[in-house]
């Protein structure tokens, strides 16, 4: 009797192992089971999205049923999954060569590395007559040699959001529109013993936007993209822009032990500008929703300003730089997959979630969805954006991407010269 | 449950014989051996199975794809390049850095980690009031994850509201930024390691020492030992066999060492605290260049086998032979 028991134990921890093994392979895989299936009139979509904060939650789960009560039979799996677990989660799942039918990505070289591996789906056809509908600055990340695989959902650029009242406590009056004038005004403000720029050295990614923005303002936008098709990033263009963040760094414009500061962390540099510590950050268009959840906020005082223009550089300042989030389809997904993507990329849909808050405008003609007026204040100027960069470390194959993070982080640190990074960066894109 | 059933099952093994003897014993015997050999390769099996699966396939896998330049994308990896990435590897001062970094985290365990954790081993060894209390305070770092640890310190060591620098600042000292400046960050990392971990050893340590018995250190007291003799000379060599176990597994951890090192402070300042693991994770995960982590990870696989096999063969094989051996060899 005894015995018997220990036996049907065992056998039971023996079957919730095997179980558990089996749960963790079947992630991913239900493209295949959804197609298997669509005969029978039922089909499963599979969507992994990074939407576990409100509003976009719940807006979401309303916007499925929704879809799945005016299609009978289809069934959307909504699947929220934290930004960073969902970049480890999808990169498990694509390297064992799965995908989900539909999910979030950021464009550029990430997603090109998923095409290659013949993962996606590609949407010229298919979604050929709702393409049209979008911007062409939110379209530019998910296309490449004239094809689409991907869409927009969020539209977004970086710039400088900063403290009214410090800046107007220091003496600088209007928001700097020359690199000169920006390095005046970070003069004026340790003079006033404002600790001028907060910044997240720890997560490397921050770093990068000041380098990003330079090397557009002083090469151009051109320059670029044939660095990135040359692998040469040598040229004086780029030394250029090492040496102006130099200047820049040179001024110790930074609060206190930044090299280990996090980002949305509880003393990172989005709860410094928001606690009034900094008077500003160069950070994306979501910096002000992060302000409120890792500290005060600054409320009306909160101003944003474009990145300065380079005396003498090729690039315009009207040239943005950022980047936003797209939807891309899994290569085996259902006809039905595209269906939904068409469903919720409808003006009807997408406004609505741009009123939201959440999202900025990705289709023509949304721009004045948007309520708030810093956010109004970012939309416009992607709307009348001359040119578009998506930020380099999701532009380039990842190696590249992070060792442009990687050396420029050293540079500000001051242990890398502008010509070794140029060269850094040459050097990784050339083995690539 | 148990105790009634093994009795059962020993009762059965000592009637089994007599009714086996007789003239049949021998081939009886070699059944017997047949059967056992056979019980042996059933109850092994899963074991066996379980262990080729999920330890040995990896590593021929990482080892294989540690000779091509890899992406981690579509299939099977195909440009194979040799050597290239291990030679890469030799090349790139990270990686060197990494290693020197680690030779510092073992030789800091052993000299300080180790020795603070048997102190107060021996200290929380005495009869004194709230021993109990002392030291479940002492273990309980242990218990905690190494992300709560890791979030905890990045806290207590903020540069101005930190834990770490208001207690300074009270006492009138300016706090170093324990976090950011790369080079104080591998000393700072080192305090939480000890935080995290001492605890562990000293519970080994303690455990040891109450093996010992009594008698032996009353007798060289009689003998005139003073405490710092007796403690030299009977309880120090008596401990040896759970002290060199403890130094095996701060070793083994020390060239391990990730979690805490990722969330205390990925790596940074420009890599001035990034050991291998965190180096393999970097190239692994956010730079997708599979192959080169692999070469990575196969070397910081032959740094533990290659220690843990000569710590086995040269160290460790003393204790077989057990501790009171250990000590008369000494004398």
């Amino acid at each position: 009797m005894a015995l018997g028991r220990r036996k049907a134990v065992t056998l039971a921890v023996a079957a919730l192992l095997i179980g558990g093994v089996a749960g963790c392979g079947g992630g991913g895989g239900t493209g295949d089971a959804a197609s298997g299936s669509a005969s029978s009139g039922k089909v499963t979509v599979e969507w992994w999205n990074i939407s576990t904060s409100e509003p976009l939650k719940s807006f979401w789960v309303q916007k499925v049923k929704e879809f799945e009560s005016a299609h009978p039979g289809v069934t959307i799996k909504n699947v929220p999954i934290e930004n960073e677990a969902f970049k480890a989660k999808l990169s498990t799942v694509t390297q064992s060569g799965k995908t989900p039918d539909i999910y979030t990505t950021w464009g550029g070289g990430v997603l090109k590395q998923q095409i290659d591996a013949g993962l996606v789906k590609e949407l010229t056809t298919d979604a050929a007559s709702w393409l049209g509908d979008f911007t062409p600055a939110a379209m530019q990340a998910y296309q490449f040699d004239g094809k689409s695989y991907g869409v927009p959902y969020d539209i977004g650029m970086v710039g400088f959001w900063y403290n009214k009242a410090l800046f107007t406590k220091a003496g600088v009056t209007t928001p700097p529109a020359t690199w000169t004038e920006f390095l005046d005004a970070v003069k004026k403000l340790k003079a006033a013993g404002v600790t001028p720029i907060a910044l997240a050295g720890k997560e490397k990614w921050p770093g990068h936007y000041y380098w990003a923005y330079l090397a557009m303002r002083i090469a151009g936008l051109d320059a670029l993209k044939q660095a990135a098709a040359d692998h040469d990033f040598t040229k004086p263009g780029f030394v250029a822009a090492g040496t102006r963040l130099k200047e820049l760094t040179d001024l110790q414009p930074f609060q206190k032990g930044f090299l280990g500061a996090g980002y949305s962390t509880p003393d990172g540099q989005a709860a410094t500008v928001s606690n009034g510590k900094a008077a500003m950050e160069l950070m994306g268009q979501w910096a002000p929703v992060v302000h409120k959840d890792a500290g005060k906020g600054l409320g009306d005082d909160l101003g944003f300003f474009g990145f300065p223009a380079v005396e003498g550089g090729a690039g315009s300042a009207t040239d943005v730089f950022g980047g936003g989030g797209g939807w891309a389809l899994g290569v085996n997904a259902p006809p039905a997959a595209t269906e939904f993507l068409k469903f919720i990329s409808s003006a009807q849909v997408h406004r609505a979630a741009v009123e939201t808050g959440a999202l900025l405008p990705v289709l023509k003609g949304e721009e004045d969805a948007v309520k708030d007026p810093n956010l109004s204040v970012v939309a416009k100027a992607l709307a009348g954006a001359t040119g578009f960069q998506l930020y380099l470390d999701q532009a380039y194959p990842p190696a590249v991407g992070q060792e442009v993070n990687d050396s420029v982080a050293a540079l500000i640190a001051g242990s890398k010269s502008p010509e070794q990074v140029a060269q850094a960066i040459t050097d990784t894109a050339e083995s690539e | 449950m148990t105790p009634p059933a093994l009795a059962d099952e020993r009762r059965m093994t000592r009637t089994g014989p007599p009714r086996g003897a007789g003239p049949a014993a021998a081939p009886s015997a070699r059944r017997r051996r047949f059967r056992l050999l056979g019980t042996i390769t059933l109850f092994l099996l899963p074991a066996l199975v379980l262990f080729a699966l999920l330890v040995l396939a990896p590593i021929a896998v990482a080892v294989y794809t540690s000779a091509f330049k890899w992406n981690g994308l579509g299939g099977l990896p195909r440009n194979f390049v040799g050597l290239d990435n291990f030679t890469r590897m030799f090349g790139d001062e990270v990686f060197v850095g990494d290693l020197r970094r680690g030779a510092l985290l073992i030789a800091l365990s052993l000299v300080i980690q180790l020795p603070l954790a048997l102190a107060i081993a021996m200290l929380l060894n005495q009869r004194m009031r709230g021993r109990a209390v002392y030291r479940l305070l002492f273990f309980a770092p242990y218990v905690l994850s190494e992300v709560i640890t890791g979030v905890l310190f990045t806290m207590i060591f903020s540069p101005d509201a930190g834990l770490a620098n208001q207690i300074l600042g009270l006492a009138g000292i300016d706090g170093p930024q324990w976090l950011a400046d790369p080079s104080l960050v591998m000393m700072t990392l080192f305090l939480v390691m000890t935080w995290k971990y001492f605890g562990f050893h000293m519970i080994l340590y303690l455990a040891g020492r109450q093996g010992i018995p009594k008698e032996l250190g009353e007798a060289a007291a009689i003998d005139g030992a003073g405490p710092w003799k007796r403690f030299r000379y009977v309880t120090l060599p008596l401990l040896g066999p759970t002290i060199r176990v403890s130094v095996f597994l701060s070793v083994i951890g020390a060239i391990q060492l990730f979690d805490l090192v990722w969330v205390l402070t990925a790596g940074g300042p420009i890599h001035s605290s990034e050991t291998m693991a965190v180096t393999m994770f970097q190239f692994g995960f956010k730079r997708s260049q599979i192959g080169y982590a692999s070469a990575v990870s196969v070397v910081m696989f032959v740094i533990s086998l290659v220690f843990a096999l000569g710590y086995q063969r040269f160290v460790l094989r003393r204790d077989t032979e057990g501790a009171i051996t250990t000590m008369r060899a000494q004398r």
